[in-house]
C-alpha cells in the first residue's frame, strides 16, 4: 500500500478532519440563508453559526442540581465520536490513511455511539422534555439505521468493499452506468440524512414549539462551551451526511492524489456539490411542512424500502447479468 | 494414564465445582460456609477452567480420554479440543467473575428463609453440569451432564419458591427443559443408528442418508433451539431467568444458553456430516425472528431481570443468524465467508457471556442495595452507586454494539460475511441474505433505544421511590466482579485480531480451513480479503476517540471561563421537575410500541381506581403463546380426558388391560 508511505497523506488526512470542523458551521450557515431568501427575508450572514459558537464558548456552563457527571461527559463523547466518523468520509481526496480507520459500518456504530451519549444526556437532567426527546431519537434511528445500512450496503456489494475509499474507487474506475440499484440507494439516504440530521419533514431545527421537537429537546439543559460542542457535533453530522451523499454517488472531482492542483480541485468540486446539496435541502424545508411524529415511520418505512429494493435490484439484477 | 495438563486443569475445575457443591451441605448448620468456603471454589473452578480452555484453543489439538467412570460397557469418554476449549473459557470467565461477586451477594440470603444449602449445593452441581457437557465425547455421557445442568437450574429457579409465580416458571423450565432433551436425545438416537455405538467418533464416522441427516438436524435443532430460547421456544426463557438469584441468572443467560450453542454447534458442523442449505434457511429465519422479536419484547418490559432475559433471545438470535450464514456458505462452498460468519457467531457467544453476565450481575447490585426491579420505580442510581453506574454503562454500549467495545466487532464480522452473499448462485439465497441483514440492522437499532432507555431510567434523572433514594454503593467483591467483566468487555472490543486469531482454530479444526494468514497478522486493523476492501482498525479507533476527548477538554479549559455553575433545571421555563414528573420507562417505549402494535397483545384501559380517580392500566401479552402453546395446552388436555376413560376405579378393568398389554407384547416379540 504505498499510498500509506506516502508522507503527505496523513497530513492530508489531519487536515481533512480539521477541514470537516472548520467547514460545518459555514454550510449550516448556507442553508439558512437560502431559506431566509427564499422567505423573502434578508437573513443573518452565513457567517453567523461561527459567531453563535464563538459566543457560546466564551459563555458560563450552567449544570442542573440534577445532573450527573454523564450529562458533563457526554457533550465531549458526542463531539468526538461525529468528528471521527466525519473523518473517515473523503472530503477532498480518496485514499486517505482514514481508510484502514473505518469503514460504513464503523461510521454508521460512530454515529450511534454518539447518538446513545444523546439521547442519555436528554434523560439526565430527569426533565419531561429531555424524556420525550430522547424517546423519539431512539425511535426515528431505529427505523433510519436499517436503511442507511441497507443504503451503504448496496454500494458496498456493488463494489465488493464496505470501505468508503474503495466504493468511490469503484465509481471513478468504472465509466458511468446508470445504476438502478444506486438511484434507490441514493432516494434512501436520502431520505435516512433528512431524518439523521433533524430536518424538515422529520423535525424542524429552528422550532420554538416544545412539544415538536426532537433533536432540541435532548439539548434544552445545556448551555456555554458544552452547548457549543453538541451544536457543533450536529453541523458536522450534516456536512457528513451532505458529503456522503455527494462524494459517494457523484464522486467527479474528487483528488485521487496529493498534489496541490489535485486538492484544489477536490476543494471547489466539494464546494459546489455541497452549495447545490444545501440550496436544495433549503428549497425541501420551505416547501414541505414537518409530519406529526407518526408520520415519520411511514416515512422512514420508505427509506428502508428504497434501500432494500436498491440491495435487491442489486443482487437480482446486476449480479446475475 | 498421563492426560495433558490442559485436560486435567479442566477436570480438576469439574472436580472443584462438584467440591464447591458439597462443601454446601454444610450450609444449614453454619450459613457463612457458602461465602467463605463454596463462592471461593466456586471461583477457582472458573480459574481453572478458564485456564485449561484457554490453554486447549491456543494449543488448538484435541485430547481424548476414557473416565475411569461410568457403565462398565459404556465408559465415559471426554475429549478437550479448540471448540470444547472455547466455551470452557466462555464457562470459566464468567464463573470466575461470579465467584468474586458471589460472596456478597450470598450475604443477603443468610438471614432470609431459603435454603441455602439448595442454593449452594445447586450452583456448584451446575457449573459442574455445564462444563461436562462441552467435555463429553459420547452422547451418554453428553445427555447425563446435560440433565444434570437442566436439573440443577430448575432447583436454582425454583430457590425462593415462596412465591407461586416463581413455582410456576421452574414448573413451565422444566417441563420444555425436558421436551428439549428428549428431542436432542432422539437426535443423538439417529447418529448412533447410523454410527455404531454413542462415542461422537462412531457418530463422526458415519454416513447417513439426506433425510436421516435432515431428521436429526431438526431434532437437534429444536432440542437445542429450546434450550437456547429461540422463538417461538423461548416462552420459558423470560419466566425462568428473571426469578433465580441474580448471579445465577447471569450464569444461566451469559453461560448455559452458549451450552445450548455449543451443543448445536458440535451436533450439526462437527458429528453430523455433510452440510445442507436449507438448514441454513431454516436457522437463518429462526435467528432473525428471535433477534427481532427478542429485542422488541425487551424494549416493552419494565421488570429489568426479565428485560434482560428476553435481551438473551435477542442476542441468541443474532448468534444464530451467523450459523445459520456459515451454514449457507458451507454448504454450498463458499468457506471463506462461511468460516468468517462461524467466527463472528462464536465471538458474538463471548461477547453475550461477557456483557450479559456484567448486566445481570449489574442488575442483582441494584436488586441488592434498593431491593427493586421494577425500572419504574427507579433512577438517579448513578450517583448512589457511581461504580455499579460506570460498569453498567460499560454493559449497556457494549450490547448496543457500539464502538470500540466487544458486540460492535461480532456485529461488524455478521454483517461483513453478510455482505458476500453476492457469491451466491441462486438468486433467492442472494435476495434473502440482505434482508437478513436488514433485520439484524434493524435489530441492532433497537438494542440501542432498549438499554437508552434502561440506563436512562435506572441511572439517570431523580429516584423515583423512596428505597431507591436511599440505595447504597455494594461491597467490593461485588464491584470488582463487575469490573472483571467490563474491562474484558473493553479488551474484547480493542483488540479484535487477537480474538479472530485464536477463534481461527475452531474452524481449522471443525471444518478443515480457516481465515487467510492475511487477516489475523496486522495487529492493527482487521482487514478482510483484499487490502483495504474492509477494515476496522479497533485500537485506533479507541485511542483517537480518548484523544480527541482529551484535546477537546484541555483546549476549552484553557479558555476564560471554566467555571461550572450549578442551578435548577430551566425546562423550558416550566416549574421545577418533580421526580414523578420524569419520562417513565413505559413512556420511553410507547413510541416504538405503537409503531410495532401489531405484533404483541397491547391492552391499554383506564380504570376507575378506589378512591374515586382513575388509573391507567397497561399490559403486553406475547402473542406466541396464543399461537404456540395455548393450542399445544388444549390438545393435551384433551387427549387426557380420552385416556381418563379407561380409568374407571375399578380393579377387575386394570387387570384386563395389564393382561391385554402383556397379550399384545407376547404377540410382537413372537
Amino acid at each position: 500500500m504505498d499510498h500509506l508511505l506516502n508522507a503527505a497523506a496523513p497530513v492530508a488526512a489531519v487536515l481533512q478532519a480539521m477541514l470537516y470542523a472548520a467547514a460545518a458551521p459555514l454550510l449550516v450557515g448556507w442553508i439558512r440563508k437560502v431559506k431566509a431568501r427564499l422567505q423573502n427575508r434578508r437573513g443573518p450572514s452565513v457567517l453567523q453559526p461561527y459567531r453563535d459558537l464563538r459566543k457560546l464558548l466564551a459563555k458560563e456552563v450552567r449544570v442542573a442540581h440534577t445532573a450527573s457527571p454523564l450529562f458533563r461527559a457526554a457533550p465531549y463523547i458526542v463531539f468526538a465520536a461525529t468528528w471521527l466518523a466525519a473523518a473517515t468520509v473523503p472530503l477532498l481526496a480518496v485514499n486517505l490513511p482514514t481508510a484502514a480507520l473505518a469503514d460504513i459500518i464503523v461510521l454508521v456504530g460512530l454515529l450511534a455511539l454518539a447518538r446513545f451519549f444523546l439521547a442519555l444526556a436528554g434523560m439526565d437532567v430527569g426533565t419531561a422534555f429531555g424524556g420525550m426527546g430522547a424517546s423519539r431519537e431512539m425511535l426515528v434511528s431505529a427505523l433510519a439505521e436499517p436503511a442507511m445500512l441497507m443504503a451503504v450496503f448496496t454500494l458496498a456489494m456493488t463494489a465488493h468493499s464496505t470501505n468508503l475509499a474503495g466504493v468511490i474507487d469503484f465509481q471513478l474506475s468504472n465509466e458511468f452506468a446508470l445504476r438502478p440499484s444506486f438511484m434507490f440507494a441514493l432516494g434512501g439516504l436520502v431520505l435516512v440524512a433528512l431524518a439523521e440530521t433533524g430536518r424538515i419533514p422529520v423535525d424542524n431545527p429552528a422550532t420554538h414549539l416544545e412539544l415538536t421537537m426532537i433533536h432540541e429537546a435532548m439539548l434544552l439543559e445545556y448551555s456555554g462551551r458544552h452547548l457549543a460542542l453538541m451544536e457543533w457535533a450536529a453541523q458536522i453530522k450534516l456536512l457528513l451526511y451532505g458529503t456522503l451523499i455527494a462524494n459517494v454517488f457523484f464522486p467527479w472531482g474528487i483528488a485521487q492524489s496529493f498534489a496541490a492542483g489535485a486538492l484544489g480541485m477536490g476543494i471547489a468540486a466539494v464546494a459546489a456539490k455541497l452549495l447545490l446539496l444545501g440550496a436544495a435541502l433549503a428549497i425541501g424545508e420551505t416547501v414541505l411542512a414537518k409530519m406529526r411524529l407518526f408520520r415519520a415511520p411511514a416515512f422512514l418505512n420508505l427509506a428502508l424500502l428504497l434501500a432494500l429494493l436498491g440491495l435487491l435490484s442489486h443482487v437480482i439484477l446486476e449480479v446475475g447479468a | 494414564m498421563i492426560m495433558s495438563a490442559a485436560l486435567s486443569l479442566v477436570l480438576l475445575a469439574v472436580v472443584l465445582a462438584l467440591a464447591s457443591s458439597a462443601a454446601s451441605l454444610f450450609a444449614a448448620r453454619t450459613p457463612t460456609v457458602i461465602r467463605l468456603l463454596a463462592m471461593p471454589l466456586f471461583c477457582l473452578a472458573g480459574m481453572a477452567a478458564l485456564a485449561g480452555g484457554l490453554s486447549a484453543l491456543l494449543n488448538g489439538d484435541a485430547i481424548t480420554a476414557t473416565l475411569p467412570l461410568g457403565l462398565p460397557w459404556l465408559p465415559w469418554r471426554v475429549q478437550l479440543d479448540a471448540l470444547s476449549g472455547f466455551f470452557l473459557a466462555i464457562i470459566g470467565v464468567v464463573s470466575f467473575a461470579v465467584g468474586i461477586y458471589g460472596p456478597a451477594y450470598v450475604r443477603g440470603f443468610e438471614k432470609g428463609r431459603d435454603s441455602l444449602v439448595a442454593l449452594g449445593g445447586f450452583s456448584g452441581l451446575f457449573l459442574a453440569g455445564m462444563m461436562t457437557v462441552v467435555l463429553a465425547a459420547d452422547a451418554f455421557l453428553f445427555m447425563v451432564a446435560w440433565e444434570v445442568m437442566s436439573l440443577s437450574s430448575y432447583f436454582l429457579v425454583a430457590f425462593q419458591h415462596d412465591n407461586a409465580a416463581n413455582r410456576r416458571a421452574a414448573f413451565l423450565y422444566l417441563l420444555m427443559a425436558h421436551v428439549g432433551g428428549l428431542a436432542i436425545l432422539l437426535g443423538y438416537g439417529v447418529l448412533a443408528s447410523f454410527g455404531d455405538g454413542f462415542a461422537f467418533d462412531a457418530m463422526r464416522a458415519a454416513t447417513l442418508s439426506p433425510a436421516w441427516a435432515s431428521v436429526a438436524f431438526a431434532l437437534a435443532f429444536l432440542g437445542f433451539g429450546m434450550k437456547a430460547g429461540l422463538v417461538p421456544l423461548h416462552a420459558w426463557l423470560p419466566e425462568a431467568h428473571p426469578v433465580a438469584p441474580s448471579h445465577i441468572s447471569a450464569l444461566m443467560s451469559g453461560v448455559m444458553l452458549k451450552v445450548a450453542v455449543y451443543g448445536f454447534i458440535r451436533f450439526v458442523f462437527d458429528l453430523v456430516g455433510e452440510l445442507q442449505w436449507q438448514w441454513g434457511v431454516a436457522v437463518l429465519a429462526i435467528g432473525c425472528i428471535s433477534a427481532l422479536f427478542g429485542v422488541l419484547a425487551a424494549l416493552m418490559q419494565r421488570d429489568l431481570k426479565r428485560l434482560l432475559a428476553y435481551s438473551s433471545v435477542e442476542n441468541l438470535g443474532i448468534i444464530f443468524i451467523g450459523l445459520g450464514l456459515a451454514l449457507l456458505f458451507l454448504s454450498t462452498g463458499h468457506s471463506l465467508p462461511g468460516v468468517l460468519a462461524f467466527i463472528a457467531a462464536l465471538y458474538h457467544a463471548l461477547n453475550h457471556a461477557l456483557f450479559k453476565g456484567l448486566l445481570f450481575l449489574g442488575a442483582g447490585a441494584i436488586l441488592h442495595s434498593s431491593h427493586e426491579r421494577d425500572l419504574e420505580q427507579m433512577g438517579g442510581l448513578l450517583r448512589r452507586m457511581p461504580w455499579t453506574g460506570f460498569l453498567f454503562l460499560v454493559g449497556c454500549i457494549s450490547i448496543a454494539a457500539l464502538p470500540p467495545f466487544n458486540g460492535f466487532v461480532s456485529e461488524w464480522l455478521t454483517f461483513q460475511s453478510a455482505l458476500r452473499a453476492w457469491q451466491f448462485d441462486s438468486g433467492v439465497l442472494r435476495s434473502l441474505v440482505p434482508i437478513a441483514s436488514a433485520v439484524l440492522a434493524l435489530t441492532g437499532a433497537l438494542v440501542a433505544a432498549t438499554f437508552v432507555k434502561v440506563y436512562g431510567v435506572a441511572f439517570l434523572g431523580q429516584a423515583r421511590s423512596r428505597h431507591v433514594r436511599h440505595a447504597r454503593a455494594v461491597p467490593f467483591g461485588m464491584r470488582a466482579g463487575q469490573a472483571v467483566l467490563a474491562a474484558l468487555c473493553l479488551l474484547m472490543g480493542v483488540i479484535p485480531t487477537g480474538v479472530i486469531g485464536a477463534l481461527n482454530a475452531i474452524p481449522e479444526q471443525l471444518l478443515h480451513s480457516g481465515l487467510p494468514q492475511a487477516v489475523s497478522h496486522n495487529w492493527l486493523s482487521v482487514n478482510l480479503a483484499a487490502s483495504n476492501s474492509a477494515s476496522y482498525s479497533a485500537p485506533l479507533v479507541a485511542v483517537l476517540l480518548a484523544l480527541i476527548v482529551a484535546a477537546v477538554v484541555w483546549v476549552l479549559h484553557r479558555g476564560p471561563v471554566r467555571r461550572v455553575r450549578r442551578c435548577d433545571a430551566w425546562d423550558c421555563g416550566f416549574a421545577p421537575p418533580g421526580n414523578r414528573m420524569q419520562y417513565t420507562a413505559t413512556a420511553f417505549a410507547q413510541p416504538i410500541r405503537r409503531v410495532f402494535a401489531h405484533l404483541f397483545l397491547v391492552d391499554e384501559a383506564v380504570v376507575p381506581r378506589n378512591d374515586g380517580g382513575q388509573r391507567y392500566q397497561l399490559t403486553i401479552g406475547d402473542r406466541t403463546w396464543g399461537i404456540f402453546y395455548l393450542p399445544v395446552a388444549r390438545w393435551v388436555e384433551a387427549a387426557s380426558r380420552r385416556v381418563v376413560r379407561l380409568q374407571s376405579g375399578n380393579v377387575r378393568l386394570y387387570l384386563g388391560w395389564t393382561l391385554l398389554t402383556l397379550l399384545v407384547l407376547l404377540w410382537i416379540i413372537s
